[in-house]
């Protein structure tokens, strides 16, 4: 019988969205083994945020809300994750900057095994096992978490986010442990936020990728496509080594994975550590003026052609076409 | 200061095509890859060697990098690589992949915190293969030190590292106390990342990680490198992930060539609906 405990990712006292990518696997592990799942909503302003979850079908919310945790760090948060934990015989949260950085130091804290990013919870007699993506996506791995407890994060894009399901989950306060010693030595000092009037690369519906074809002309020939499909842009690791575009941009093996409905690469001719960032994705269209680019090998849609003359025809056909 | 970086070697990333897996599915078959250092280890490397010098007389040290790598014999060449680069020492530590995983190599690198007592371990957000991201943060809990996680710009103050970290959506910038863990993302590397305290603001680094020149590769070949035994660093040396079925990523089905921007629009709009 799995216990699962989701840990909730809250933002000025709201639940993020990601959080329902782990409620998802919360599910996914009760249907293959049994048991039930609860949510830890930690942070200040959680009680707020608890009530947004009350639906989800969790058997309790568990709420961790005190003045000290308003700024999030590792180091304050993880012994009251722990604690909370050592209940459960899972502790998971999704891979965003908040999970990846969390749930492996809680995880030192409960001895318990970690597998990162995973796409796929994986029955195993009456347990579970976790199928992730390693070596940049070209190779899937089982992982088999040997230790009582496993910690766990998930990759949004891999899990679909769970829509409420009725009911109202009761809540209930838990402590807020004391932090540890790490956590007197480190500040918070502040956040700066990229502002962007773009959705944001993990979450976009479709996301626009340029490489170092355009040069100087990323934005210049990137925006007007990226405005009027709402999208998102990435760059591919050439484009952003030139400087071309902002290295946050990147997409790829070693920047960020994306799996949007439509995925543009414009100019990219498609290395194996870009293709490790975008081939999950729904539709794949590539235009590139040499045939034999790598980059076609995953399109669905390919197109042979300059770009400069092709992106902006493409904005004005598309433009018609919704028109 | 004095810094350690833990360097892993992986399958060249830019090969990583050439990963096979054999039909059993029980394991990576590793013959014939290349193997570089951990991109993100070697920006690790990178940093570390900007927080212990004078960014405008980087010949001359002003602090100590310590590298250590966990692995058969053959690993000493990426860390002779390392020392080639401008670390001053090495260890090797003597396993396999196979014998380790990720907490593993945390508890073992926390004994070898312990012995060579440095005031930051930096190092790689995740290694390219496992690709868990995992061991920065399993060591600055087992040491109970402050961790910075994914930096993107690291500024050293009098006892305390300015972290700038890449979070969802922006910058965190957090102050961790020394000695601390810090793990680091891809921009850590700008020519404006990283700055000692020894280094002008004013002063910018090129862009990319420094390659060694031939006369420090073979003064490298002089510098000390020491083995340990995993064993004489970690009591338990069980592991607490296993890993098997191994299988290939779903190919994608061939897609088709389009003749013009006028069929790809339509095509988008009325086979593959996504406009």
């Amino acid at each position: 019988m799995a216990n699962v405990l989701v840990v909730a990712e809250v933002s000025e006292g709201k639940a993020k969205k990601t959080t329902h990518s782990s409620i998802t696997f919360a599910k996914q592990v009760v249907a293959a083994a049994g048991g039930s799942f609860s949510i830890l909503v930690i942070g200040a302003g959680a009680a707020g945020a608890a009530a947004e979850l009350a639906a989800y079908g969790a058997e309790k919310l568990l709420v961790a809300d005190a003045a000290s945790l308003a700024n999030y760090t590792a180091e304050a948060y993880a012994p009251t994750v722990a604690a909370v934990g050592k209940g459960f015989t899972h502790v998971v949260a999704t891979a965003s900057s908040f999970g990846k950085d969390l749930i492996p130091r809680a995880a030192a804290r409960l001895g318990a095994g970690f597998a990162g990013d995973i796409t796929e919870v994986v029955a195993d007699g009456g347990a579970v096992a976790y199928k992730r993506p390693m070596f940049a996506g070209n190779a899937f791995g089982v992982a088999k978490v040997l230790t009582p407890i496993h910690a766990i994060t998930v990759r949004q894009s891999a899990f679909a986010a769970a829509e409420p399901s009725g009911g109202s989950s009761p809540s209930e306060n838990v402590a807020v442990e004391a932090p540890s010693g790490a956590a007197a030595r480190v500040e918070f000092v502040g956040v700066e936020t990229v502002k962007s009037e773009r959705p944001d690369l993990g979450e976009a519906k479709t996301v626009v990728s340029g490489g170092r074809a355009l040069k100087e002309k990323f934005d210049e020939v990137l925006a007007p496509l990226a405005d009027v499909l709402g999208a998102g842009i990435g760059a591919s690791r050439a484009a952003c080594d030139a400087g071309y575009a902002p290295s946050d941009l990147q997409v790829g093996q070693t920047g960020k994975i994306v799996a949007p409905q439509l995925y543009v690469a414009i100019g990219i001719s498609g290395a194996i550590q870009h293709l490790a960032g975008m081939k999950g994705s729904k539709v794949i269209v590539a235009i590139n003026k040499d045939a034999e680019a790598p980059i076609f090998q995953v399109a669905d849609y390919g197109l042979v052609a300059d770009l400069f003359t092709a992106v902006p025809e493409l904005v004005t056909a598309i433009k018609a076409a919704k028109a | 200061m004095k810094i350690l970086v833990p360097l892993k070697r992986v399958a060249d990333p830019d090969n990583a095509n050439k990963v096979k897996i054999p039909a059993s599915g029980d394991k990576i078959d590793t013959t014939g890859l290349e193997w570089k250092p951990n991109p993100f280890d070697e920006y690790a490397l990178e940093a570390a060697l900007r927080l212990t010098e004078n960014g405008q007389q980087p010949k001359t040290r002003a602090g100590e990098v310590v590298v250590v790598t966990f692995g058969p014999k053959e690993t000493e060449a990426t860390l002779r690589g390392a020392l080639a680069t401008g670390a001053d020492r090495a260890i090797r530590v003597d396993t396999t992949d196979e014998q380790l995983d990720g907490d593993l190599v945390a508890r073992a690198l926390k004994a070898i915190v312990e012995k060579e007592k440095p005031d930051v371990v930096l190092l790689g957000k995740q290694a390219v293969d496992g690709d868990n991201n995992q061991v920065a943060q399993l060591l600055a809990e087992y040491l109970d030190w402050p961790q910075a996680t994914f930096a993107a710009t690291i500024e050293e103050e009098a006892g305390a590292l300015l972290v700038g970290r890449e979070v969802d959506g922006g910058v965190a910038k957090l102050r961790v106390k020394l000695p601390a863990v810090v793990s680091v993302d891809l921009r850590i590397v700008a020519g404006n990342s990283v700055y000692s305290t020894k280094t002008a603001k004013t002063f910018k680094y090129n862009d990319g990680v420094r390659f060694a020149a031939l006369p420090a590769i073979m003064a490298a070949k002089k510098k000390p490198l020491v083995e340990h035994k995993l064993a004489e660093l970690a009591s338990d040396t069980a592991l607490k992930v296993s890993y098997s079925t191994y299988s290939a990523p779903p190919a994608r089905k061939a897609g088709i060539k389009v003749k013009d921007v006028a069929e790809l629009v339509n095509k988008l709009a009325t086979e593959a609906k996504v406009l």
